[in-house]
């Protein structure tokens, strides 16, 4: 148990009059509250879905109150395993909580009471942010209107849960890890975390836009028949983890990767999605994109499915995209479309 | 943005107005093929239907979306595999069924997730189609308006061929409606009806 927590958020455009136009961005894995736009004094600090929010843009802030957060167990300014626990003065490290998707929603109701909203207009996310829509529509089936779960799933398959497991192992196995207590050892287990980094990553793009960037294309020209990189691959790989390690926090990585694996809505049900899914009230707009294997279309439909069995108000849009599980925060023009032609809707609901 | 009044012009579509006549109000009805979703749209404004479009174009999709009608993005010849049986009073396809490969299994198909189910389909042996391929061409009008090289119809038929395959198929046909524009044909159907809707269930 937390004794206490802080969650920090940003928002955009205006709430109106009767705050029926606020719009919740849940984010993924390595997301945060940095939605949109940029800072004043830190013009290349770009929001992580600048593409889709903004004025004029599918998530209209110009129509919409939309809000950013850093979930609970975050590193990016939420309380999370580095922060200090205020009854020891230590940062939390081993003894943050585990948390669930069910947690971080009932966290975000709490933020959404904080700011007078009862209702969201629309509830968002991709990937793992998708799942915590879909809990939205579970746990608050009156505080949400549209539910949009893209690139989600509505529970990992043994295959994701061992992509998973290796990556935390990267990060466990690390002799800089310390059982978790990294921090006070001045250390960071980053040698675990770039390679968490670069599974994660592999997942994230298909053969063909992998082929299709890099190809067998050599990082230096030639061959040198040693164990260095020779592969532009391994070189954008390598890159990608040593950023991703020089920020993100490793116990956090553990955390998000297990709230992943725990989100199963049908757990107390034997499985079957279709009694749970009979309380949401919400409309649905499930998308999924065809060459994401990490959360394929197949994925998604299983989201359709029990959405259909209680007749409730769904589409589901199958986006034909090269980029794999990052086509959701790509700009695909069909699916932005999709997005701006839904949302559009959405916002004349709200008489926006 | 697309944007689409199409309800409009539902009317306009004679097969639209025969199959609405047929659908009670409040019905659960599954369009597959759907569109742009006037049909649905229609159906839910005038028959107050809870409805679902399977569509397979991203620009029909768009269009269902703009139109407010439920649309799932699918290919119907992969099958209804994410619908269960019996799950709806209606199963519309209209002016889909010539242009499906796997045309039988996708009746039976319909015949497991609807209680009924309703085709509408261009009659080639209309008088006209006849006096086409009798002067030597294959006929291109208001219902077949494609050449012989880029029709996405594959698998054209007759009433006389549909009835058969019914037959055939153990398949009931329960009512039927043949138009020639918006006039019902009621003398020489197969000869002097252009399009034709029926609705029909599981035979014994």
């Amino acid at each position: 148990m937390l004794p206490s927590y802080e969650l920090v958020y940003e928002t955009y455009g205006t709430l109106n009059a009767d705050k029926s136009n606020a719009i919740l961005i849940c984010h993924a894995l390595s997301g945060h509250h940095h939605v949109a736009g940029y800072y004043a004094d830190d013009l290349k600090n770009i929001g992580w879905w600048n593409n889709m929010v903004g004025p004029g843009k599918p998530i209209d802030t110009d129509r919409f109150f939309v809000i950013g957060l850093n979930n609970l167990g975050g590193c990016h300014g939420s309380t999370g395993p580095s922060s200090l626990n205020p009854e020891t003065g230590q940062p939390y490290g081993a003894s943050f909580p585990v948390i669930t998707v069910e947690d971080w929603v009932a966290s975000q109701a709490r933020l959404a009471d904080r700011l007078g909203i009862h209702q969201f207009a629309a509830v968002i996310g991709g990937s793992l942010g998708g799942m915590q829509a879909l809990q939205w529509s579970l746990s608050y089936p009156d505080r949400v209107r549209h539910v949009f779960a893209i690139a989600a799933a509505p529970r990992l398959t043994a295959q994701n849960i061992a992509f998973n497991d290796v990556a935390r192992n990267a990060i466990l196995t690390d002799p800089d890890f310390h059982g978790g207590n990294y921090y006070q050892h001045n250390v960071v287990p980053t040698r675990g975390l770039r390679l968490a980094r670069m599974l994660g990553h592999i997942t994230y793009l298909s053969d063909n836009a992998m082929a299709d960037k890099f190809g067998r294309d050599l990082h230096t020209g030639q061959l040198n028949y040693g164990y260095e990189i020779e592969f532009a691959i391994e070189s954008y790989l390598r890159y990608q983890g040593d950023k991703f390690a020089s920020y993100f926090d490793a116990n956090t990585y553990l955390l998000m990767t297990k709230a992943l694996d725990y989100f199963d809505p049908a757990q107390d049900s034997g499985g079957d999605l279709n009694p749970v899914f009979a309380r949401a009230k919400a409309s649905f707009l499930v998308i999924s994109f065809s060459t994401d294997w990490r959360f394929s279309p197949q994925r998604s439909r299983e989201i359709v499915r029990p959405l259909l069995h209680n007749r409730r108000t769904v589409s589901y849009a199958e986006i034909t995209s090269t980029h794999g599980h990052d086509s959701f925060l790509m700009q695909d023009p069909y699916y932005l479309d999709v997005m701006r032609t839904y949302l559009d809707k959405v916002a004349r609901e709200c008489g926006q | 943005m697309i944007k689409n009044d199409t309800a409009r012009f539902a009317v306009a579509r004679p097969d639209f107005a025969a199959i609405a006549a047929w659908i009670p109000n409040g019905a659960t009805v599954l369009d597959l093929g759907c569109g742009d979703g006037s049909l649905l749209r229609y159906l839910k404004e005038t028959r107050a239907v809870r409805g679902y479009g399977v569509e397979i174009s991203d620009l029909n999709v768009l269009s269902c979306i703009a139109n407010g009608v439920n649309v799932i993005q699918n290919d119907l010849e992969s099958g209804l595999a994410d619908f269960e049986s019996n799950s709806f009073d209606y199963v519309m396809l209209s002016q889909t069924l010539q242009a499906t490969r796997h045309t039988e299994p996708l009746i039976q198909e319909m015949l497991r997730v609807g209680r009924e189910g309703i085709v509408s389909f261009p009659n080639f042996g209309y008088w006209k189609n006849r006096v086409n391929v009798l002067l030597g061409n294959m006929p291109v009008s208001r219902e077949l308006p494609y050449q012989w090289y880029d029709t996405p119809n594959v698998h054209l038929c007759t009433l006389n061929d549909f009835e058969e395959f019914c037959r055939d198929h153990h398949v009931a046909v329960l009512e039927r409606r043949v138009m020639t524009g918006e006039h019902e044909v009621k003398v020489l159907p197969n000869l002097l009806g252009s399009t034709a809707v029926y609705r029909f269930q599981r035979g014994i």
